[in-house]
């Protein structure tokens, strides 16, 4: 244990170095339970970390992050099905940030394998990489991991709950407890006799937990159903309280203005114009920031705007094209990563064919619909925050650091997400609502940043290059090699979240471009690594969101050199290497009508990329309508090993395509002058009703594991539509958004 | 100076800049929470309002430019007795993050006041100023054929 704390704490290798230390560290520590969280008072049965039981019903505690992805309900259901309680019926609440809630399957993400052909061991140290989860204090929602994490840990927190209350009503009627079966929240006795779990809450709380086996699949009525999300009735009557909802007594509202320049502060500040302003209340210098306490958030901004500041001049390049040519200078050293290397892509065969292409992709926002906003309470000697977020333990740490006050004093109120992508993961929005709230001790304070401030200081996708060298023969793949160079998320992203530096290769950096599911002789992945400049950090499948976009095009790209179908090419591919990726491609092939053939003024494209556990394949259709490309329709089909709520699985899958086509179609991020351009939604659109297209999707369960949902369907997005517009205009896109060399619908 | 606001049937009394938006006023000073801020530039009609029937962006309307009755989300109807369209709207599971969807719902409602039965490409043109970054669209437009035919047969 100390020595894996040590190291731990120290630098977090991502590599697989660390994965060899980590077995050798034995695993004494990781089986001992995190402290409940949840507060044993007069009444209440706290069975476990999950489920606790009053006299007005039972509550389920749901510790990940509501952020459009259902996973309040799932997480529900899951617990539902053992404990025998409706989901309709019970309250589910979010939950304090603890120890007790980590996210083990997050971590294991960071292994090195490729995923798809996990063996035993691999699995193991999926389990202690997990299990580090819990020393790290991470309680977070991403990687599309919440229901990986959640299948087995919370139908056992069910169970569990399930036989302690059986046992207490067992005592109660002096049967033994397997006399006993469970209904709709009820104990049923062999007489009939009902026993809601409420009568039985005062006896259960003095019962230690009764561990139960799970019940087969069989037996499931949730699991696999699909079952009417908990938070629809409050998010369609305006009742759902997101972070920019929260209503204190004698709250006061914030506006903020950071430095443009990311990094640096500011050399000159005059606040004279602000005074007389209606409504303020203080204005407040936070070095590299500037704010203002008013009566309500609009008297905030007007005042925060009027603010005269000089800035420090950005400490890196500053343009986009000065950042990009950074970026390709990172080529020039020696490879952070070889994750793939099979064959030789140096020794080509006789009369193969080589192609080679350079991609370029742009920094993306974020842009959830909801802005960045915290709201805080400093009293001195603790502090309350409320926010929407993804971590919450992250938050609580950086702020009680922030405010030098223990962790245990940071209490962390997790509202409702309007959009999360990533962008929630970062604590810079609560953090500057802490700063706020300790100069004005004793006021609670909301501090919600401008759409301006939101999309000029977001933790940006990195800016990406590509350089792809591939070759065909007879029809054939023979040889990709790939070298990816960008900024690296998780040195930069996690080494935030953690707290710790992070050293080692760099997994997802290459993900979505080592790992596919493609039987190629000759293949090599390497990943550079770009230095620090813009900040980035985690945005909707990650590394896969730049990298299923280069992997995806050179294979359409070779497929149309070889003068092949690029379904069946792909197809090929992917059957010689993984069975489930040929299927999702076969699936898509069926939906869309696939014949290789479209006629005039009609363009489809194919793709497919696996990640998060999960294969997808795209088939997207465009049209040409008086010299405008609308996109028609699409057909999405991926296989997630076990669909947990199909309506809600499809909406994430729909969903990823449409967070991904938007990007491809109008996302960038540009620089000048050090700063970033683009200030609001005119120059920084997403795809709307008229602009979106038909979209069918199918879930397969072919897969013995079980992939994720909220991320694998955003990396074939961007491939499927540029390779369509190929098919329609015989033009290749090589970079992105599409809107620069198309004449999109807009 | 202060101001009467008439906001679901009940009157506000409001004393601030005649120039403070409708959209903070409704938020910050009354409470009214239901109603969006996404962009502050009418560009993702979240914070969608009706003023005396016509949906408008809250966010662009001034407080000495309220010109009539004003209708928020928390009008339409409420968990208890929730209104066809957002009977509608849980019939088809619409909500994800559920941020833009009280702006969606005050659009599509008067829409359907407008329009008590409208195509693919009438719902589409109503509603293409309001952006939802989960990608509801398509149980958007399903939603609102279900409450067209539920506002007929009531």
């Amino acid at each position: 244990m100390a020595s894996l704390k040590k190291i731990a704490r120290r630098s977090f290798l991502i590599g697989s170095a660390a994965i060899v230390g980590g077995v050798a560290f034995g695993t004494y520590k990781y089986h001992q339970p995190a402290p409940n969280p949840l507060a044993q008072e007069d009444g209440r049965a706290v069975l476990n970390p999950f489920v606790f039981v009053d006299q007005s019903g039972v509550t389920l505690i749901a510790p990940r992050a509501e952020m459009g992805q259902g996973v309040k309900s799932a997480w529900a259901s899951l617990i539902a099905e053992e404990l025998d309680v409706d989901p309709a019926k019970v309250t589910v609440l979010h939950g304090p940030a603890a120890k007790a809630y980590y996210n083990s399957a997050m971590m294991s993400e960071a292994l090195p394998g490729r995923g798809y052909d996990g063996s035993a061991l691999q699995h193991s140290l999926g389990e202690i990489v997990g299990h580090m989860a819990k020393f790290l204090d991470l309680q977070v929602t991403g990687g599309s991991s919440s229901m990986r994490d959640g299948f087995e840990r919370m139908r056992h927190a069910g169970a569990s709950a399930r036989e302690t209350l059986k046992q207490a009503a067992a005592d109660q009627l002096g049967v033994s407890r397997d006399q006993l079966t469970t209904e709709d929240g009820h104990v049923v006795a062999p007489d009939g006799t009902r026993l809601p779990y409420s009568a039985l809450a005062n006896a259960a709380a003095s019962l230690a937990p009764i561990e139960a086996d799970l019940r087969p699949a069989s037996e499931w009525r949730l699991i696999g159903k699909d079952v009417p999300r908990i938070d629809m009735v409050a998010k369609v009557t305006g009742t759902a309280e997101f972070g920019v909802d929260v209503r204190l007594p004698g709250m006061k509202f914030a506006a903020i203005r950071q430095s443009p320049h990311f990094g640096v502060g500011k050399t000159a500040f005059d606040a004279s114009a602000t005074e007389g302003m209606a409504g303020v209340d203080k204005i407040l210098d936070l070095g590299d920031a500037v704010a203002v306490v008013a009566s309500n958030t609009w008297l905030a901004q007007q005042a925060v705007d009027a603010i005269d500041v000089t800035w420090e001049a950005a400490p890196y390049p500053e343009t986009t094209e000065a950042i990009f040519k950074e970026i390709a200078r990172s080529f020039d050293a020696t490879p952070n990563s070889t994750m793939r290397d099979d064959g030789d892509v140096d020794a080509l065969p006789d009369g193969a064919t080589v192609i080679e292409a350079e991609y370029r992709l742009p920094y993306l926002a974020h842009a959830t619909m909801e802005p960045m906003n915290a709201t805080a309470l400093y009293s001195g000697d603790a502090l309350q925050i409320w926010a929407p977020n993804q971590g919450p333990t992250v938050v609580q740490k950086k702020a009680a650091a922030l405010a030098g006050l223990d962790v245990d004093a940071v209490e962390v109120n997790t509202t409702y997400l309007g959009g999360g992508f990533g962008r929630r993961i970062e604590t810079d929005y609560t953090d500057r609502a802490v700063q706020i709230a300790m100069q004005m001790q004793g006021t609670p304070v909301q501090l919600t940043w401008s759409r301006e401030e939101d999309m000029s200081h977001d933790v940006y996708r990195p800016g990406a290059i590509a350089r792809y060298r591939a070759a065909i023969k007879d029809g054939k793949a023979v040889m990709v090699h790939g070298k990816i160079a960008a900024q690296s998320t998780t040195v930069e992203g996690a080494g935030r979240m953690l707290g710790l530096p992070m050293s080692g290769p760099d997994k997802g950096h290459v993900d979505a471009a080592f790992n596919q599911p493609l039987a190629i002789p000759n293949f090599r992945v390497e990943g550079y690594l770009a230095k620090p400049m813009l900040p980035v950090g985690f945005w909707r499948s990650v590394g896969a969101s730049f990298n299923g976009f280069f992997s995806d095009c050179i294979i359409d790209e070779m497929a149309h050199a070889a003068g092949r179908d690029p379904l069946d090419f792909r197809l090929e591919l992917a059957r010689a290497e993984w069975e489930p990726a040929a299927k999702v491609l076969e699936t898509v092939r069926d939906m869309s009508g696939w014949t290789g053939k479209t006629p005039d003024g009609i363009g489809r494209g194919v793709a497919m990329a696996y990640s998060f556990g999960t294969p997808v394949a795209q088939v997207i259709e465009v049209a040409d309508e008086d010299g405008q490309i609308r996109m028609t329709n699409a057909w999405i089909a991926a296989d997630l090993g076990r669909v947990i709520d199909p309506k809600n699985t499809r909406a994430q899958m729909f969903g990823g395509m449409a967070y991904g086509l938007s990007a491809a179609c109008f996302g960038e991020i540009t620089i000048d002058g050090g700063a970033v351009e683009q200030e609001n939604f005119p120059d920084y659109d997403a795809l709307r009703m008229h602009t979106m297209p038909t979209v069918q999707v199918e879930l397969l369960e072919n897969q013995p594991r079980m992939g994720g949902a909220g991320e694998p369907g955003t990396p074939p997005a961007a491939p499927a539509l540029a390779n369509a517009l190929f098919d329609l205009t015989g033009k290749r896109a090589r970079q992105l958004p599409l809107m620069h060399e198309f004449d999109l619908l807009i | 100076m202060s101001t009467t606001l008439r906001i679901n049937g009940t009157p506000h009394e409001v004393d601030l800049p005649d120039d403070v938006p409708l959209l903070w006023i409704l938020r910050d000073e009354i409470g009214l929470t239901g109603t969006k801020f996404g962009c502050g530039v009418a560009a993702c009609g979240a914070c969608t309002v009706h003023i005396d029937g016509e949906a408008v962006r809250s966010c662009q309307v001034a407080l000495s430019d309220v010109w009539g009755d004003v209708t928020t989300i928390e009008g339409v109807g409420t968990p208890d007795m929730m209104a066809a369209v957002q009977k509608a709207w849980v019939a088809n599971q619409v909500a994800q993050c559920g941020y833009c969807q009280s702006g969606q719902i005050m659009q599509a409602a008067s829409l359907l006041a407008e329009n008590p039965s409208p195509s693919d490409a009438e719902i589409d043109e109503a509603m293409q100023g309001n952006l939802c970054r989960c990608g509801t669209y398509p149980r958007i437009r399903a939603a609102i054929h279900d409450a067209a035919s539920m506002m007929k047969e009531a």
